[in-house]
């Protein structure tokens, strides 16, 4: 389903990705793990071309960016709506309604008649749990309606890839949670999804392949079994290690 | 002496209160046809205008960018009444002759544009860029960001500094007396060139400009709240 071949990102003399390669099947879900500053987030970005890699290739479902030449804006726009992409900070749109968010892309984007774009987000907010919040204002939210929002909002463009950028990580602790029961049934359902997360648990019941990143290069792969119980490169273990002891604080 | 001779003299009392009323509605008649229309044809030309600079300022593309601010820079660093000159009595010069109606049009609405840019474009950088990638993740272009997400939201941050300009310009437009539009303020000038009554008659233009700003503050007040449905209240 998606294809990244030998991704390189740099922000003026700062090279943040350093060769990325990885193959994410139909329906994987794919967590990536690592120190803040590895790349992770700018990795996840650089698949939505929100930063524009400076080499390499991703190919979305046969859809290819081959970044080694300037892409028009109307590639990356048809690129884009391979996947979708959920924020850190939700990003909702203020001036919209929970309903109202969920509708604008399909509405504006995919030009589906509003009555059947109604619908559809109505039942996507009732999937993520929000039946009852639809015509709040997002400041009328919680950080974790409003995170499920921007899930829905998402799943409303019907991607072939979900991308999350640590979704919980802006959250209130007991917020968490609600967040991530609607991302474990999404990857049930089979969903392809790329995950950037800090949530060790959540990696390991639910993502398929866990990537270990640092300094811009993936170190180790494997299912969780093997990147948490059985790390075989030390910097893993190191990154493993310091999060167990922030555990027992 | 002006209170102390309405107070001892009843006949330039009654005068004086004969000429407030005779004149009340030319004064009136010169807002209607020509201070109001004046001010909401401008506005809404300069606020075109402004978005479309405001645009070109944030663009990335130079030649726009440098067009932009020549622009910007020259209407704002001339005073109006020399635009309004130029517009008028120097453009026949060169074989162009304007109307006082169309000159004074054209040149209020530059000057909103102009000035409106710089609050347009202040607005839009205020949108934070997270708004920009939502609305690029869910695959929306360029005109579709800007017309669907980022305008609605920068036009709640515009309403008060834009209308600081709307108010302006409803008192800049006496200014096209001075190339012969019979607005407000030249229909005052007029009486009292006829009566000589100049402190009478310019107190009563005032307080017309007074009280159709006053108006508006209340219509800003109104639209504040309106777009304020989607902010939390503090």
């Amino acid at each position: 389903m998606i294809a990244i071949n030998n991704l390189h990102k740099s922000f003026g003399d700062l090279e943040v990705l350093k060769g990325i390669d990885l193959n994410v099947e139909k329906g994987q879900a794919v967590v990536v793990i690592g120190p803040s500053g590895s790349g992770k987030t700018t990795f996840l970005r650089c698949l939505n071309i929100l930063e524009t890699p400076t080499a390499g290739t991703v190919a979305i479902d046969g859809h290819v960016a081959d970044f080694s030449k300037p892409l028009s804006k109307k590639k990356i726009t048809e690129f884009r709506k391979q996947s979708a992409m959920v924020f850190q900070h939700y990003n909702l749109f203020p001036h919209m309604t929970a309903l109202e968010n969920v509708m604008e892309g399909p509405v504006t984007v995919q030009k589906i008649d509003k009555q059947k774009a109604r619908a559809k987000a109505e039942d996507l907010l009732v999937k993520v749990g929000l039946k009852e919040k639809m015509n709040e204002y997002p400041f009328q939210l919680s950080g974790g309606q409003q995170q499920r929002v921007g899930i829905a909002r998402a799943l409303a463009l019907e991607p072939k890839v979900m991308l999350f950028d640590e979704p919980t990580s802006a959250l209130d602790p007991e917020l968490v949670g609600e967040v991530l029961q609607v991302m474990k049934e999404l990857a049930l359902e089979g969903m392809t999804m790329v995950v950037v997360t800090h949530e060790m648990r959540f990696a390991k019941g639910v993502a398929d392949e866990v990537l270990f990143m640092d300094a811009g290069r993936i170190i180790e792969r494997g299912t969780p079994q093997e990147i948490f119980d059985n790390p075989k490169e030390e910097r893993t273990k190191q990154f493993l290690n310091l999060i167990q002891k922030a555990d027992t604080i | 002496m002006y209170l102390n001779s309405i107070f001892t003299n009843p006949e330039r009392l009654e005068r004086l209160l004969d000429i407030a009323q005779s004149s009340f509605l030319p004064l009136l008649e010169g807002a209607i046809q020509y201070t109001i229309p004046l001010t909401l044809i401008s506005f809404t030309i300069g606020l075109v205008l402004a978005t479309l600079t405001a645009l070109a300022r944030i663009s990335t593309i130079k030649i726009l960018q440098i067009v932009a601010r020549i622009y910007v820079s020259i209407i704002r660093g001339t005073p109006l009444l020399v635009q309004l000159s130029i517009l008028f009595y120097g453009l026949p010069t060169v074989g162009i002759t304007l109307e006082p109606f169309t000159a004074a049009i054209l040149g209020f609405s530059l000057n909103v544009g102009a000035y409106a840019s710089e609050v347009i474009r202040a607005a839009i950088l205020s949108i934070p860029k997270g708004q920009w990638e939502a609305a690029n993740t869910i695959g929306m272009t360029y005109s579709q960001s800007l017309k669907r997400i980022i305008l609605p939201q920068a036009s709640r941050v515009s309403i008060p500094p834009l209308s600081n300009t709307f108010i302006s310009l409803v008192k800049d437009t006496s200014l096209a007396s001075f190339i012969l539009v019979t607005e407000m303020f030249r229909r005052a000038q007029e009486i009292a060139a006829f009566n000589y009554e100049f402190l009478l008659l310019y107190a009563q233009a005032g307080l017309l400009y007074w009280i159709i700003c006053f108006l508006l503050s209340l219509v800003q007040g109104r639209l504040e709240n309106r777009f304020d449905r989607y902010v939390a209240k503090t």
